[in-house]
């Protein structure tokens, strides 16, 4: 069977037991809900890194904007964003109803999605004026320094955090997030799949395998590059939305620019299931789902130093990931199958 | 006649290192002129100043009329001057064809075409060229995988399928197999001939490049030597001198 | 902002800020010449940097706490940094020397998610100090304090940093070293044992991180998380002044701890992180601004 028709098996298949899971599934919703954000955190990075060559460490800093961007229109819709954050926000003196709450959704995640890829247009240009490891490590920089700015910006709760808005008890939030993400997961992952199916996924291509060769051909790569970045950060900001208001709680390093969680997490999943294939993200963030869960529940105090392990063991033994080990496979076994 | 190309005067240095001193040439339409000289002498820096890899310290470099010295790379490609690398440069994870497909000018385009289907008009002339240069069987095949003759060819029909007005290439015999070579320069004339691409052609190879060449330029250390027909290059002692002192 | 009216207003404050900067600054360029090694020989980006810094620290709390000098903690912390560093070579780096800058920040970075980890489950995230029971001098009428161990840790920074040249220019060892870093294959023919050197190299530089850590625990403080800030300093001195340029290192080192304390003091303390890893961004962008009007980009 060829790559692209086993590819949209594995979609199918996904997709089908999103929608069902929740019924199969109740008491794992949460950990679903990151799993489908996960996947379009994978998606996203390996846009830029496994198909065009930038390994971005940063790309928190879109998750961030998101997640601050959402919470803060959710709330400045009805009461003032400063107010809201000195005293600490939630309590009684700042209620949500349910058609406000929703109103506040559905305003904020799009809005979200519009800052962070102007963002990335915006310093697109200096930062991926820089190449390889320069990039990689500008990056780690930029999703750090977000982070500890952002503890530092008393309008949004500083380091203190900000509460994101809740609505009445009553409003089934659990299932709401869920297929926000799985539909997300979705189209980012029917997205990106046409999207380097047409010439751009071509021109992207080229960039990573020889950046100065597409330049001497005509590409106008600094455009390019941007525009992929921006593409991701569109992603990103919608899915930082969804996560802020899933954490219920904002604090400014470890939800909104989690740089050294989720930040190297998301290159981890792209390499797992194997980087630069459309599939490898979306396998790998399941993998990474699992044991993460697995660590968590099993190795409490300790699941910190497995995933730095399993980070090591990953990118020094199985660089190549799933899709790449599955392609070998195939390719020696079509090398077999010529000999006899 | 204006030539295609004209440099005037143009001078580079790295540090302290003079690279080209005062270099005048020209590179008429339709021709096919050459350049040679020792090793170090500074042709492959010349390519680069033309191309607009680096900025030049003087002097001035006009294409069909055009200054060009001040402008970026992919600018000058999309004029329609290419050139091929030493080290033969293509997309290593890309398949053949892809290499062809992302090889297609963008001239007329705007940013916006690059979201159309890959699959397309393009596929087809990709075929024909591919087969033009003998890689068809190949063409799915990753490029990377590909020998270094192979991959040659390969950036030469890359080349060709951008439409070039004109082709500067860098060595295009370097490493590979002799008895290749003369399909390589078979090749060459008939892009010449039937594509009426301007060739322009640094060789190390005498030769290969006192049958192809109509004109050739020599440089030695950093400087236009001479310049003529291979027959007065060839008896040209000066040439004879830099090569031999060169050793 | 008030805390600059301060500094206009009093100017001797400067003082101070500049004299802890320079002391700091000394520690900051001992890391950073390592990293420069590995870097230069190994052409590895060795992310867990700072964790070495930060295990060198641990060595001299340790001691501190067992009852021996902390100053006896440097050379410990040396020798038994520059054994680890050796072992993780010849177990996990040897197999990513060859692989692409990318796998080997990734890996390091692994590595120092788990030594950070490791250190914050051994010994808990609190701020640790080895007490060196030095004190303290006064000057310009109590208004500048000096801490005598910082000037203590500054002296032997540069002591050590001095051994290390020496080191590299005399030795044999040394020499391969250099070699090594100047053209791998050609050592190699020459008969150079390139694993060899890298395998010391790669001890070298974590011994000299290891001494780092036991200066930092005396004179300052230390806690499992102080890691990455000391690796993207060291990269920042790096990429301002490049790899053979010692003097470059120790101007670009000491001038990082001024600026340091001072955008701590004018920005308050909170944001002292958030200005050490957005100079490395503004340094990055603005390098490669510079080359690119060139036409080139940061290699």
């Amino acid at each position: 069977m060829s790559e692209t028709r086993a590819n949209l098996n594995v979609f199918f298949a996904l997709a089908a037991f999103g929608v069902a899971a929740p019924f199969i599934f109740p008491n794992y919703m949460a950990q679903m809900t990151e799993l489908w954000l996960f996947i379009v955190f994978a998606l996203t990075w390996d846009l830029v890194g496994g198909q065009m060559g930038y390994n971005s460490f940063g790309n928190v800093i879109f998750i961030g904007i998101g997640v601050y961007a959402t919470a803060v229109i959710q709330v400045a819709l009805l009461y003032d964003v400063g107010d809201y954050n000195a005293a600490r926000g939630g309590g009684t003196s700042f209620v949500f109803n349910e058609m406000q709450y929703l109103e506040g959704l559905a305003l904020g995640l799009p809005v979200s999605a519009i800052m962070a890829a102007l963002l990335a247009v915006l310093i697109g240009s200096a930062v991926l004026g820089m190449r390889g490891q320069y990039f990689a490590i500008c990056t780690l920089g930029l999703g750090i320094a977000a982070g500890e700015i952002a503890g530092g910006w008393e309008w949004i709760g500083a380091g203190s955090g900000m509460t994101v808005p809740q609505p009445p008890p009553a409003f089934p939030t659990t299932r709401l997030f869920y297929y926000l993400s799985l539909g997300l997961a979705v189209i980012t992952f029917l997205f990106i799949g046409w999207l380097l199916r047409t010439r751009f996924g071509l021109a992207i291509n080229a960039i990573r395998d020889d950046e100065d060769k597409a330049e001497a051909m005509g590409h106008y790569t600094t455009r390019i590059k941007v525009t992929a970045w921006a593409i991701a950060a569109f992603f990103l900001g919608i899915a930082g939305g969804i996560y802020g208001n899933l954490k219920r709680f904002i604090d400014p390093t470890d939800v909104a620019f989690p740089g050294q969680t989720i930040g190297v997490w998301m290159v981890l999943m792209a390499i797992l299931g194997g980087k630069g294939t459309i599939l490898g993200p979306v396998i790998g963030a399941i993998i990474f789902q699992f044991t993460k869960e697995f660590f968590w529940t099993y190795l409490l105090g300790w699941q910190r130093v497995a995933l730095g392990v399993l980070i090591v063991v990953i990118v020094v033994f199985f660089p190549k990931g799933v899709v790449g080990y599955m392609r070998n496979r195939r390719a020696a076994r079509l090398i077999a199958g010529q000999g006899r | 006649m204006t030539a295609m190309l004209e440099v005037r005067n143009v001078s580079k240095s790295f540090g302290g290192v003079v690279a080209n001193h005062d270099i005048s040439l020209e590179v008429p339409e339709g021709r096919i002129i050459g350049l040679i000289g020792p090793n170090g002498s500074g042709k492959t820096t010349l390519f680069n100043s033309i191309v607009g890899y680096h900025p030049i310290d003087s002097g001035s470099i006009r294409f069909k009329s055009r200054e060009i010295s001040t402008l970026l790379v992919p600018d000058i490609a999309r004029l329609g001057l290419l050139r091929t690398f030493q080290q033969t440069r293509i997309y290593g994870e890309m398949t053949c064809v892809q290499n062809m497909l992302i090889s297609v000018s963008e001239r007329n385009s705007r940013f916006i075409d690059l979201f159309t289907s890959q699959t397309g008009a393009g596929v087809e002339r990709a075929d024909e060229l591919l087969e033009f240069v003998g890689l068809y069987e190949k063409r799915f095949l990753a490029a990377g995988t590909l020998s270094f003759g192979q991959q040659k060819l390969l950036e030469f029909a890359m080349a060709l399928m951008n439409d070039p007005h004109m082709l500067m290439l860098d060595e295009p015999t370097a490493g590979i197999n002799p008895t290749l070579i003369n399909g390589l320069i078979e090749r060459l004339r008939r892009a010449n001939a039937e594509f009426g691409i301007t060739l322009f052609v640094i060789e190390h190879n005498m030769r290969v490049i006192m049958n192809l060449a109509e004109h050739i330029y020599c440089l030695a250390h950093g400087e236009l030597l001479a310049d003529g027909t291979p027959d007065q290059i060839r008896n040209d002692q000066r040439v004879i001198d830099a090569y031999l002192g060169a050793h | 902002m008030s805390n600059i009216d301060l500094l206009i207003d009093a100017p001797i404050l400067l003082v101070q800020l500049i004299s802890d900067g320079l002391m700091i600054g000394a520690i900051f360029a001992l890391a950073a010449f390592g990293m420069a090694l590995v870097w230069g020989v190994m052409k590895i980006i060795n992310i867990c940097q700072g964790e070495f810094v930060m295990l060198g620290g641990y060595v001299a709390v340790w001691m501190a706490s067992a009852g021996v000098s902390p100053f006896l903690g440097v050379p410990v912390a040396a020798v038994l940094m520059f054994i680890f560093g050796w072992l993780l070579y010849q177990t996990i780096i040897y197999r990513i020397v060859d692989h692409d800058l990318f796998i080997s920040i990734l890996a390091t970075f692994g590595i120092s998610i788990v030594l950070q980890q490791l250190m914050n489950e051994a010994f808990g995230a609190d701020v640790r100090i080895a007490e060196s029971g030095l004190g303290t001098w006064f000057i310009f009428g109590g208004l500048v304090t000096i801490s005598q161990v910082k000037v203590v840790a500054f002296v032997l920074a540069f002591i050590l940093g001095g051994v290390l040249v020496y080191f590299l220019k005399k030795s044999r060892v040394g020499q391969a070293i250099r070699a090594t870093s100047q053209d791998a294959r050609a050592a190699r023919v020459l008969g150079i044992n390139t694993n060899h050197v890298y395998a010391i190299t790669y001890g070298l530089n974590a011994a000299i991180c290891g001494a780092c850590g036991a200066l930092v625990a005396m004179a300052y403080t230390i806690h499992p998380y102080i890691g990455l800030p000391y690796t993207i300093r060291s990269f920042m001195i790096v990429v301002v002044a490049g790899l053979g340029n010692l003097g470059a290192v120790i101007l670009a080192s000491l001038g990082l701890g001024s600026a340091e304390n001072i955008a701590g003091f004018i920005l308050g303390a909170e944001y002292q992180l958030a200005f050490v890893f957005s100079l490395l961004v503004i340094v990055l962008v603005l390098r490669n601004w510079r080359l690119a009007r060139k036409r080139q980009y940061l290699k």
